[in-house]
């Protein structure tokens, strides 16, 4: 045998054995996992380039279309919902209010809904190779922050525009420069990692019940609806007041969609708007965040617990 | 210290649940009524097993053996259901050449992309871009989409990939079937070298000739349960017996010192031993290119028979004949045949090429109809000389003139 093969011998003895796969249970096993995917740091991002190369792939425009979308959605949003239907008589500058709004809101959209089906949409890898599964709803955060790039520069140039068109009022609906644009860094931090618990968890079940892909289709569009996106918080508040279902206002305002939008609106929108109803948004939004990494745990433990019959599942 | 165990399973066993409802709804209305709609499926059943490094491990069984699960099981791909699967050391799968190309990538892209999927590091891949291009040989197509690829280029791509990842161990599932002649001969080369290396191969194929010619162990699985583990030829001779059991083969392999064991007696003639043996008269399994060999039949006509003839057939581990002829092709006037007697046929300098090959006699009347049949008699394997493949042979030589 060649030098080659003894020196090998040599250090393969000296390895520690590792169980094919990752099967170990509790808070170990996270760690272990979460180590396993920090070793696949590259190929996350190589995922997201591939995504995003692949999505407007042969296409004239390209990356022109990323824009054409939520500036579409906008539009339709301001004229018809702001216009014609009255609601932009209660909410200066809607235009902007729900661009906020549904900027961030798409974050969950995208990571959730790629996310839950990233796992059979990858089943040829997962069958072939084995890499810490965990990588592929993940690699769904990528695009979406693209997305996210995308539609903040749109936000802020029009916020920039209609700031010089309301000269006479400062503060009020335009966007001006302060603290509380740290609202949105921390509402893009909660989205992920909220966003990122369902991934994780949604992606494996739909493995072996393929309806829930489809389930959360429907179940986005309702969150959407019930968040403040394009209505404004405060006319909840007034039908929830005094009812009987007063008990889920505090569950409605501290969901973690509606958290992170009123951040977005706060700092995007009009500074002091969405604190006037959570006056400790700040603090909703961390102990929201402490939960949200309470969930990834709990998702990613249902992840590792089911993963082991992906091969044969998909 | 040349070889140290690398991978250890211990009493690992692998249930499926088929299931039949997939959908929600399927799920509801089944429950309602309160039927199992599921299948239980028993894929491996107590395999311990320990490979050392350095080695090289042929998988065979038939289809639905359990070879494949047992080589996701190694991987990680599959978890079992009980017991340990242990490894140490880098590990890469060649189950499916291109399983993570995107058609919409470049070639170059898809290079990093799938070094990175098998564990390479961006820097890693840096280094080995050029040789993994270079053993490709698709250089001028390499910033090209991989959907304008034809299939052998995306083929020799992926294997450029998957054999530059430095593994210290190395699972193959198939793929050596793929690609033209010398692309398969490359692969074969660089798993050559692989072995050279000390690096651990373990492969699932059904081409029996390269577990005899690649292999130094082989395992044979019949329905989930480990049956056979020894040496290659041993291996693959269970395997065409279809024996169920380690012990069942020994058996059988002592019996067949005496008689041939898959002789059918059809009347009353029995084949009782069919034998290759070299120049100097004893019993060979090896033949060297160009050797004199003979095949003896060794017959007792218990009723006399007039008209027969006795064919003799040479199959590779293809299944292909090299070489089928008969006692009536040959010229031999059928004398009387009764009692016991031996036909030898001769074969003077034997030019078959390298690999395991496998002889069938029968016996049958000239005006048709078989009176005796021994299948996949004798098993033998044709050294390589390294000089040509494929399955004819001759003493080449080369050389240059001017003109």
């Amino acid at each position: 045998m060649s030098d080659v093969a003894t020196r090998r011998a040599q250090r393969l003895a000296d390895e520690p054995w590792e169980h094919a796969g990752a099967r170990s249970s509790g808070f170990g096993g996270f760690l272990a996992s979460v180590r396993d995917i920090w070793q696949y740091r590259e190929l996350l991002g190589r995922l997201t380039k591939r995504e995003l190369k692949a999505r407007y792939k042969d296409s004239k425009l390209g990356f022109v279309w990323s824009l054409v979308r939520p500036l579409t959605m906008l539009f339709v949003y301001a004229v018809v919902v702001g216009e014609f239907l009255g609601a932009a008589r209660q909410i200066e500058n809607f235009g902007i209010y729900i661009f906020a709004g549904l900027a961030i809101y798409t974050v969950y959209q995208e990571i959730v809904g790629a996310g839950t089906s990233a796992i059979v949409v990858n089943s040829g890898l997962i069958k072939k190779v084995y890499l810490p599964r965990e990588i592929f709803p993940l690699a769904t955060i990528g695009p979406a922050m693209f997305t996210l790039v995308i539609q903040l520069a749109i936000l802020i140039i029009a916020a920039i525009v209609t700031a010089s068109l309301h000269t006479g009022e400062p503060g009020v609906g335009v966007m001006t420069f302060g603290m509380h644009l740290l609202y949105a860094p921390a509402a893009i931090v909660l989205a992920i990692i909220w966003s990122a618990a369902f991934a994780l968890a949604l992606s494996a079940i739909n493995v072996y019940l393929r309806d829930i892909a489809y389930l959360v289709d429907v179940v986005l569009v309702l969150v959407m609806w019930g968040s403040p996106i394009l209505y404004s918080i405060s006319m909840v508040e007034e039908r929830l007041a005094g009812g009987a279902f007063e008990w889920l206002l505090p569950v409605y305002v501290n969901s973690p969609v509606t958290l992170t939008v009123l951040g977005f609106q706060e700092a995007f929108w009009q500074a002091g708007a969405a604190t006037a109803h959570v006056p400790a948004l700040w603090m909703n939004m961390l102990i929201s965040a402490g939960i949200g990494l309470l969930a990834v745990y709990v998702s990613q433990r249902i992840f590792a617990r089911l993963q082991g019959d992906f091969a044969q599942e998909l | 210290m040349t070889s140290v165990p690398i991978v250890r399973l211990d009493d690992v066993s692998k249930h499926f649940t088929v299931r039949k409802d997939k959908s929600l709804k399927e799920r509801i209305v089944n429950a309602a009524r309160g039927r199992a709609h599921a299948e239980h499926f028993e894929a491996l059943k107590h395999i311990s097993l320990e490979i050392d490094s350095g080695s090289t491990v042929g998988l065979i069984g038939p289809n639905g053996s359990g070879k494949s699960t047992l080589l996701k099981t190694i991987g990680g791909i599959i978890q079992p259901s009980s017991g340990t699967v242990e490894r140490r050391g880098r590990m890469a799968a060649l189950l499916e050449l291109g399983a993570g190309f995107h058609p919409d990538l470049t070639g170059r892209e898809n290079v990093y992309l799938n070094a990175s999927i098998l564990g390479l590091s961006e820097r890693q891949t840096d280094q080995y871009f050029d040789a993994i291009v270079d053993f490709s040989g698709i250089e001028q197509f390499i910033d090209q989409q991989v959907k304008f690829y034809s299939s052998g280029m995306y083929v020799r791509l992926a294997f450029a990939v998957a054999v530059h990842v430095d593994p210290d161990l190395l699972l193959v599932d198939e793929v050596l079937a793929v690609g033209d002649e010398a692309f398969q001969e490359k692969c074969l080369e660089k798993i050559r070298s692989f072995q050279l290396e000390g690096r651990t191969i373990v492969l699932v194929t059904h081409t029996l000739s390269q577990i005899t010619d690649l292999c130094t162990r082989g395992v044979v699985l019949s329905r989930g349960s480990m049956v056979f583990d020894g040496p290659p030829i041993e291996a693959v001779e269970v395997l065409r017996g279809g024996f169920r059991s380690q012990r069942e083969y020994e058996d059988a392999r002592k019996e067949h010192v005496a008689d041939v064991a898959a002789q059918e007696q059809l009347e009353r003639v029995t084949i009782d031993a069919v034998r290759l043996v070299d120049e100097h008269g004893s019993t060979t399994r090896s033949v060297h290119a160009g050797s004199d060999v003979t095949l003896e039949v060794d017959l007792t006509a218990i009723d006399p028979i007039e008209d027969w003839r006795l064919g003799v057939s040479i199959a590779n581990g293809f299944g292909q004949t090299a070489l089928f002829t008969t006692t009536e092709r040959l010229g031999l006037d059928p004398k009387r045949l009764a009692g016991p007697a031996r036909i030898r046929f001769a074969m003077p300098d034997l030019h078959l090429g390298a690999g395991s090959y496998v002889t069938s006699v029968s016996l049958e009347r000239r005006s048709g109809g078989e009176l005796a049949r021994a299948q996949d008699a004798v098993t033998f394997q044709v050294d390589d000389d390294g000089a040509s493949v494929g399955i004819a042979r001759t003493a080449l030589r080369v050389h240059v003139e001017p003109r």
